[in-house]
């Protein structure tokens, strides 16, 4: 079991281009993940999700404290955190088998067995006959999958997933919502998913974590356990209806909603 | 409502449906109109040559540049046939060219990607990309000799600014996301140039391949009139001394054809290697 850190980790920007002053984007954020845990991110536009992951993924260093991998400091970005996008970042010159296969080429598996493993993750996605399509012929949310399928191949410790879902159609979504809850339990890594979305989060997290703006700062830290239910075979609707569900979806979106309002005021 | 719609339906619905319906066809509206302002300037220069109106020293008729080319095709000019000027014009080109692409691309991603390798490239290719080739192509032809070594410089020259401009915009249109997926896979710094900056790059490095053909063509025939025993810019150069035109515009309309088939060359090899621009 692994455990990705982040202790007191703040993050400045500079406030404007040719300014010495910076703005304060993430103030004190403390979060530990461990290999089989999935937390989802929520929080308003701007409270500083995607930088948040960013730190994670080690593609920013903190301001001050600290990002580590089993108490090791990450130095940058490495195959142990792969990351999802929201805007796929699959690449257009390589069909969607070799997007695939392309973490298992930098680390230099032979073609045949690469592959192999690609055509495995891409059945695993449900996207056996796409192999060798083009990446703009598939649809946004096969794209999606291609991308999770990629990340997978990288063969994570954690996956960070950056608002995945955002950009598809409702019904879409739903369905890749139970696929991703059926990957992660089935991948043994820890997962890290950033949301606009409170029923995404509660149903596929294990613990939903709220961040609120100006500077970025947890402000709560909820477990959840919609997700194992559903795994469990529980109807979706029937967790919907179920008062323990509905009360921590009023009690998120009220955490949400009166930050807005304390904004507005 | 229906009547207002109605009466306004003939003009502003029409417009964008007929635009809708071209778009996929490229643009046929503008070919018909081309066609016919050729066909309008060779007939004007038939009349003016048929009635006299200019002396046939000067622009001999469409039909005697016709039998001026195939003369030289047959027979040849100055030593050499049509073909083999062409073909002393084309390798010069293609050697310049392939000597742009070896240097100019490296040269770019080295600009693009370093702030070193911009800070010692970019004085070097802003001090070379203003200047006319044929302003130093006397320099070159006394440091290396009036041999093919020479024009080949000066068009390589020629054509290195736009390769490699056109690679350092191509790395830097390389999206972050792009370069970030593949650091969270584990990719080293040249797993990324090779496997993600440089396919970003290609569709922008293959339209300054294009611009550079244009310069490399326009500097070659230039370079010809100067210094050469073969090759179109200098079968044009001697007809010119002997005063005899058809040949001139004979050669100077091989030269057009010429450009205008790197041109859909280059296109092809756009559709055909980088199909997915289109789709970004
Ligand atoms: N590179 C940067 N330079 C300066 N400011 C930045 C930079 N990146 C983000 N910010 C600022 O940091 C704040 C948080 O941005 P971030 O992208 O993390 O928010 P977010 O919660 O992901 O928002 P969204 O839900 O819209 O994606 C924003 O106010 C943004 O303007
Ligand atoms: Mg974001």
């Amino acid at each position: 079991m692994s455990v990705l850190s982040l202790q007191s980790v703040s993050l400045a920007f500079p406030a404007d281009r040719d300014s010495r002053e910076t703005r304060l984007v993430l103030d004190g954020v403390t979060l530990h993940l461990a290999s089989d845990e999935f937390i989802a991110v929520i929080g308003r536009s701007g409270s500083g999700k995607t930088s948040l992951l960013n730190l994670a993924a080690g593609f920013l260093k903190p301001t001050s404290g600290r990002v580590s991998v089993d108490g090791a400091d990450i130095t940058g970005p490495a195959a142990d955190r792969a990351v999802v996008f929201q805007d796929d970042a699959l690449y257009p010159w390589l069909n969607a088998r070799d997007n695939v296969a392309f973490p298992l080429k930098l680390r230099g598996i032979a073609k045949g067995e690469r592959r192999l493993r690609a055509d495995e993750l891409l059945a695993k996605v449900g996207l056996e006959n796409a192999g060798s399509k083009n990446i703009w012929e598939l649809s946004g949310g096969m794209r999606q999958r291609v991308g999770i399928a990629r990340a997978l191949a990288s063969e994570p410790r954690f996956l960070l997933l950056d608002e995945p879902l955002g950009a598809l159609d409702a019904l879409t979504r739903t369905r890749l919502q139970q696929f991703l809850l059926k990957v992660w339990s089935e991948s043994k890594t820890g997962a890290l998913l950033i949301t606009h979305s409170i029923e995404e989060a509660m149903l596929l997290a294990t613990r939903v974590v709220v961040l609120a703006p100006n500077p970025g700062r947890i402000i709560a830290d909820i477990p959840a356990s919609f997700g194992r239910q559903l795994l469990g075979g529980k109807s979706l609707q029937d967790i919907k209806d179920s008062p323990e569900y509905r009360r921590l979806h009023d009690g998120l979106t009220g955490l949400i909603h009166a930050d807005s309002e304390e904004e507005a005021a | 409502m229906t009547i207002n719609i109605g009466s306004i339906a003939p003009v502003a619905p029409a417009a964008p449906a007929v635009t809708e319906a071209q778009r996929p066809k490229r643009s046929p509206g503008t070919l018909p109109v081309s066609l016919a302002t050729i066909i309008a300037i060779i007939a004007a220069w038939s009349l003016a040559s048929a009635y006299g109106l200019v002396s046939p020293l000067f622009l001999p008729s469409p039909l005697i540049v016709l039998k001026a080319i195939y003369s030289v095709a047959v027979n040849g000019f100055v030593d050499s046939t049509l073909a083999q000027h062409t073909l002393a014009s084309l390798l010069r080109i293609f050697a310049a060219l392939a000597a742009a692409l070896v240097i100019g691309i490296p040269a770019g991603l080295a600009i693009g990607t370093s702030r070193i390798g911009k800070g010692i490239l970019d004085p070097i290719v802003e001090f070379l990309r203003p200047l006319p080739p044929l302003a130093y192509l006397p320099l070159i032809i006394i440091w290396i000799g009036i041999g093919e070594a020479s024009k080949i410089t000066v068009i390589a020259l020629a054509m290195l600014p736009p390769i490699i401009l056109s690679t350092a915009a191509g790395v830097k249109s390389a999206p972050a996301d792009f370069i970030n997926a593949a650091r969270s896979f584990g990719a080293t710094r040249l797993q990324i140039l090779v496997q993600v900056i440089l396919p970003s790059a290609i569709p922008s490095i293959l339209t300054g391949t294009r611009i550079a053909l244009g310069a490399g063509w326009s500097t070659l025939v230039a370079a010809e009139l100067v210094a050469a025993s073969r090759g179109l810019g200098f079968m044009i150069q001697s007809a010119a001394q002997f005063l005899v035109t058809d040949i001139v515009i004979a050669g100077i309309i091989v030269i057009a054809v010429i450009a205008f088939l790197f041109e859909i060359l280059a296109r092809l090899l756009e559709r055909w290697f980088v199909p997915w621009a289109a789709h970004r």
